[in-house]
């Protein structure tokens, strides 16, 4: 076995069986995962999924009930938050409100470089032989916030800047320290639409740039599928399923990362799985078949995946959103008691009839199905269907 | 009109809450044949100013008195302030077993008033041949639940999120606490500074416990030595004991006024 190969598949960040409970309730139920040298790995879920959980044990801000934790091969299950050499980009920034800015970046590395009595105020200068040390840490300092354009505010204090500058501090007081990984819990939820696009576009930059591991809790989809390497979606305290943002919308693995994945939100029909595999959708067979026993399961449809067609399932369509290039239309199918549809389409596809009636159909080789326990379940088009 | 109404009742207020303090500093400027003039007109016919205050320099060592008070207060608010703001640290931001136990035993013991521990307090320092030192003045002060309770309030709204960024960073549990959460809660610490000293300067009752000693008497004991000696009813003369004994508070409150305002106002405490 080639040796080099070895070593550089130690991964950044190793978890194994990771499980946590807040007075009885459990948040973490026993997380297996392999985070790789250099990649942006987001964890992402609703609210209470136990991402930030998940996060904070791995920064040490919490303990984990069972399992432990690798940094770069070692064991830190019971090492200080301090000594686990990673920086957190909290979502309120956290950045010290009596430091100026280039305190703020300098105190990470001032409390690593420097003694004890040469951190006190004051007196400090003037403890002897610091001044290389200094020097360095100012130079760090200065070279962070250029990375960062941030120059400009280093005297300034925390409640001078705008949100978006305060982000940049945070990220600024984050790298300056070399970290072997970077933890951020949704590091861009206080800001606003335009600034959180473009603050995206930065981060995804910077990790190309610094090539370091980036750990990234968000609850935003968008933010995942657009700058990760790979996504954890994560459900009720498990990773419902770990793989690249195709993957996850291409193949959802569940109902839960398929509702999860993807705006607007993925479209399910109950269908019935005849005896023999046909998948019939209100009482008619579709285009799919599964190997699978009868019985009801689940229809996953994405909105660019309906079309309007001169056959198909009689809808009415409700509501037209414009979107600039796409849009996106409302349907009901009447009749049937399912829910209803999102269709999104080209802005400039054929006009839609005054009283709504149209018809919709699906493309065969992009559905998704479920099954009962709601798993996704590998279709094929059914041959004579297709002919 | 209806803007004036208020400021004109709170000013009526503070006329009555002044007019002591008004009637003071006139007795202190004012010859013995004008002290029992009903009149408020604050330019006395015989300006005896220069007289009863020499007479207060001449007959009790108020500067003694002064400098015992400061050496007292400082020693308190110092070991009140190193021990309860750790203590508040913890009761506000750590999580251990019984923290609930031990809140709830703080604000218990504010409602234990000083004079239910005064006895076994002087036997206290009696058995251990204290008595009449400063070490008995300070003593039974230095742990104060009041400064401990207010902190905490003050601290629980700091952001949990700095505390964790500054773990990560690499600070102890005590940068933290004294680097970090006291800073940001500078108004409580002057808001406190002012309670504590402005009760133990004034305080009277401990003070007439434990010291015999002349030379250890803070302020009050003082001007009551001098009122006992002699001066009997030359109230012009106490009266001037008392200006002296009460500038430096009002001093001290004018100067962090806005700090104290700030303190009081952000923890809630009335």
């Amino acid at each position: 076995m080639d040796l080099t190969r070895t070593l550089t598949a130690t991964p950044a960040l190793a978890l194994h069986g990771v499980a946590k409970a807040f007075g009885g309730t459990p948040v973490l139920r026993g997380i297996d995962l392999d985070i790789r040298e250099g990649e942006f790995l987001s964890l992402v879920g609703s609210s209470g999924c136990g991402k930030s959980t998940l996060l904070r044990i791995i920064a040490g801000l919490e303990t984990q009930d069972r399992g432990t934790l690798e940094i770069a091969g070692r064991d830190v299950t019971d090492v200080d938050p301090s000594d686990r050499n990673l920086a957190m980009v909290f979502q309120s920034y956290a950045l010290y409100p009596h430091m100026t800015v280039r305190e703020n970046i300098a105190t990470p590395l001032r409390m690593r470089r420097l003694p004890g009595a040469a951190r006190l105020p004051l007196i400090g200068r003037l403890v002897p032989n610091q001044s290389d040390t200094r020097a360095g840490i100012d130079a760090a300092v200065r070279e962070a916030a250029e990375v960062l354009q941030i120059t400009p505010l280093l005297d300034r204090r925390p409640a001078q800047l705008s949100g978006g500058q305060r982000q940049r501090v945070a990220l600024a007081r984050a790298l300056v320290r070399d970290p072997a990984a970077f933890l951020m819990d949704e590091p861009l939820s206080n800001l606003d639409a335009k600034l959180r696009a473009h603050m995206r576009e930065e981060l995804a930059d910077l990790h190309a740039r610094l090539g370091t591991t980036f750990v990234y809790v968000t609850h935003d989809q968008v933010e995942a599928m657009t700058m990760s390497n790979r996504i954890a979606l994560m459900d009720a305290g498990e990773i419902a399923q770990l793989g690249t943002p195709s993957e996850l919308y291409e193949r959802p693995a569940n109902l839960t990362v398929a509702r999860f994945i993807g705006t607007p939100q993925m479209n399910v029909l109950p269908v019935e799985i005849a005896p023999g595999g046909t998948v019939m959708l209100f009482g008619r067979p579709t285009a799919l078949a599964v190997r699978s026993a009868p019985g009801p399961a689940t229809l996953g449809l994405r909105p660019e995946d309906l079309r309007l067609a001169r056959t198909g399932w009689p809808a009415k369509v409700l509501r037209i959103e414009p979107h600039g290039a796409d849009r996106y239309l409302t349907l009901e199918l009447p009749g049937t008691g399912a829910g209803r549809l999102v269709l999104r389409q080209y802005a400039g596809a054929e006009v839609i009839p005054g009283d709504g009636q149209v018809h919709v159909d699906f493309a065969p080789e992009r559905a998704h199905l479920f099954g009962a326990d709601e798993r996704r379940r590998e279709v094929a088009q059914r041959a004579e269907q297709v002919a | 009109m209806a803007r004036f109404v208020p400021h004109l009742v709170l000013a009526l207020g503070a006329c009555v809450m002044l007019l002591p303090f008004y009637c003071m500093g006139l007795t202190a400027i004012r010859a013995p044949s004008e002290i029992f003039d009903i009149s408020l007109w604050p330019i006395p016919e015989d300006f005896s100013a220069g007289r009863n205050f020499a007479k207060v320099e001449e007959r009790v060592p108020m500067g003694r008195f002064m400098l015992n008070g400061v050496i007292v207060c400082a020693g308190i608010l110092i070991v009140q302030v190193a021990t309860a703001v750790p203590a508040a640290y913890a009761l506000a931001k750590l999580k251990f077993p019984g923290k609930a136990l031990f809140l709830a035993l703080v604000v218990g013991a504010l409602c234990v008033p000083m004079q239910a521990l005064a006895l076994p307090l002087f036997v206290g320092l009696a058995k251990a041949q204290l008595l009449n030192t400063y070490f008995a003045l300070m003593a039974p002060f230095f742990l104060s639940v009041f400064a401990i309770f207010l902190f905490r309030q003050s601290f629980r709204s700091y952001p949990d999120e700095i505390i964790e960024a500054a773990r990560l960073d690499g600070f102890s549990e005590f940068d933290i606490c004294w680097r970090l959460v006291l800073r940001g809660s500078l108004p409580s610490l002057s808001a406190f500074a002012i309670f504590s000293v402005v009760a133990h300067w004034n305080d009277l009752y401990w003070p007439m416990i434990v010291v015999r000693d002349t030379a250890l008497a803070p302020p009050p004991l003082g001007m009551l030595y001098f009122s006992d000696a002699e001066s009997g009813a030359d109230y012009g003369a106490l009266m001037a004991g008392a200006t002296l004994v009460t500038a430096p508070m009002v001093l001290c409150f004018l100067l962090a006024r806005r700090q104290f305002i700030a303190g009081i106002t952000m923890t809630g405490v009335k």
